[in-house]
């Protein structure tokens, strides 16, 4: 029980039992598919209408939003390739859904419905439409367990968009807090910073949203400032995720950025 | 029909509704009052058939809970053996108890059990410390005597013994 979590014979027989368990969490969740699916499929003509009109606007917007991008994407490709180091910003994703199923208590997990059979594999980043949600912990045949970033046994890298400050987001075991790590007292930071991964330890893709500064508080005495965050991805009200696979860009990038501070250090 | 084969379907049944039950979702205050529907079902049977459900069968069926619940592989295979093995043990005393005593056994056990899962959890780095943690327990035992004579019913019906 105790090797459990470092050995390897270990992860087929847990992943041969899920797919006997799978069958029960399906059925488990088919109410809550059912009325997704009744919501679905009972609109109105009115609100359809609606919505395509909301979705056409919205999307008239984003695709404005993309040719800037295109352009940064190529300016940043040539600043690199000036300063000698690649950048790749495409990663493969995969639409999974949640299962409604409940699993332990006092620990954030969730269940999704892609499997070994997608490509699913251990510690892969799994993120939502606002931020990093969490990494992949157990892979079924069918499904696999995630590990959200607010569990009191997750930490994960990150840097201050504005300033590129470097720290660690520690869960807390509550869905909307997370706090900053190692981080001093007279460190640049403000309420309402956004915070990203920054890709160190080459597991989260860099560049995802992860939360925004809530709180700062100083205790006296204390070396560290006590800094708390909120999750940019609505970790209790999600119901479609993507599943990520990252490539080399996150180690280019620490590379990259590695190189630069030991040249200021210099 | 083999006297010692009949009702397995039953028992089998009964084991996977427990296991649903326990995946079911329920609004967060609710959550952690969720009986043990594993372990009090197990209890029933292991009360009632002792020469059939043992601890191999409660070994798989702590496995399958482990694997349902995200836990570390192994931890309520364990704390199951022990329900198992502590219900066997008493299980001729146990019947001649009437209901609420055997209810507040049921308490005690549970609550070994859930002794168990708190070690393991403190030793992992789980932090298990709210007092509702606990609170499995009591919401079983409120249940034990409708769980018991439903089970009783279906178990009488299908004569399974």
């Amino acid at each position: 029980m105790v090797a459990e979590p470092h050995q390897s014979h270990s992860k087929f027989i847990r992943s041969f039992l899920t797919s006997l368990v799978y069958p029960i969490q399906y059925v488990v969740n088919l109410p809550v598919e059912l009325t997704e699916w009744a919501s679905k499929t009972l609109v109105t003509h009115n609100t359809l209408l609606k919505k395509n009109e909301q979705l056409k606007q919205e999307r008239l917007i984003l695709s404005r939003k993309l040719q800037r991008y295109a352009v940064l994407e190529a300016e940043n490709k040539r600043l690199r390739e000036l300063l000698e180091s690649s950048f790749e910003i495409n990663e493969k994703v995969l639409v999974a859904e949640l299962i409604a199923v409940e699993l332990q208590t006092f620990r954030k997990q969730v269940v999704i419905n892609k499997g070994l059979r997608e490509g699913a594999y251990e510690g892969q980043p799994i993120v939502s439409s606002n931020g990093i949600m969490g990494q992949v912990i157990h892979v079924g045949p069918f499904s696999s367990t995630v590990l959200l970033i607010t569990d009191s046994n997750h930490a994960l890298p990150v840097q201050i968009n504005r300033n590129g400050l470097r720290s660690i987001a520690v869960g807390t075991g509550n869905n909307d807090k997370l706090f900053l790590e190692y981080l001093p007292n007279n460190a640049d930071i403000r309420l309402g910073d956004l915070v990203v991964s920054s890709g160190l330890a080459h597991r989260f893709p860099s560049g995802y949203p992860v939360g925004i500064i809530e709180k700062i508080s100083h205790v006296p005495g204390e070396p560290f400032a006590k800094i708390m965050m909120k999750p940019s991805a609505q970790l209790s009200q999600l119901r479609e995720v993507l599943m990520v696979w990252p490539n080399e860009t996150a180690y280019e990038i620490n590379k990259y950025l590695d190189d630069s501070t030991i040249e200021l250090m210099k | 029909m083999n006297k010692s084969k009949q009702g397995n379907g039953i028992i089998a049944m009964s084991f996977i509704v427990a296991i649903m039950l326990t995946a079911l979702p329920l609004p967060d205050w609710a959550v952690n009052w969720r009986p043990a529907w594993v372990a009090i079902v197990l209890i029933y049977w292991c009360l009632a058939v002792p020469d059939r459900i043992g601890i191999f069968i409660a070994w798989f069926l702590g496995l399958l809970l482990d694997v349902q619940q995200g836990s570390i592989l192994g931890q309520n295979a364990l704390g199951m053996i022990l329900i198992a093995l502590l219900t066997i043990n008493s299980h001729q005393q146990m019947r001649a108890y009437p209901l609420l005593q055997q209810a507040v056994l049921v308490c005690f056990y549970l609550l070994f059990y859930k002794l168990i899962m708190f070690l393991i959890s403190v030793y992992v780095g789980v932090d298990t410390s709210d007092w509702t943690y606990w609170m499995p327990a009591i919401t079983s035992m409120l249940l034990w005597p409708w769980l018991f004579i439903i089970l009783r019913d279906v178990r009488r019906k299908h004569r399974i013994s």
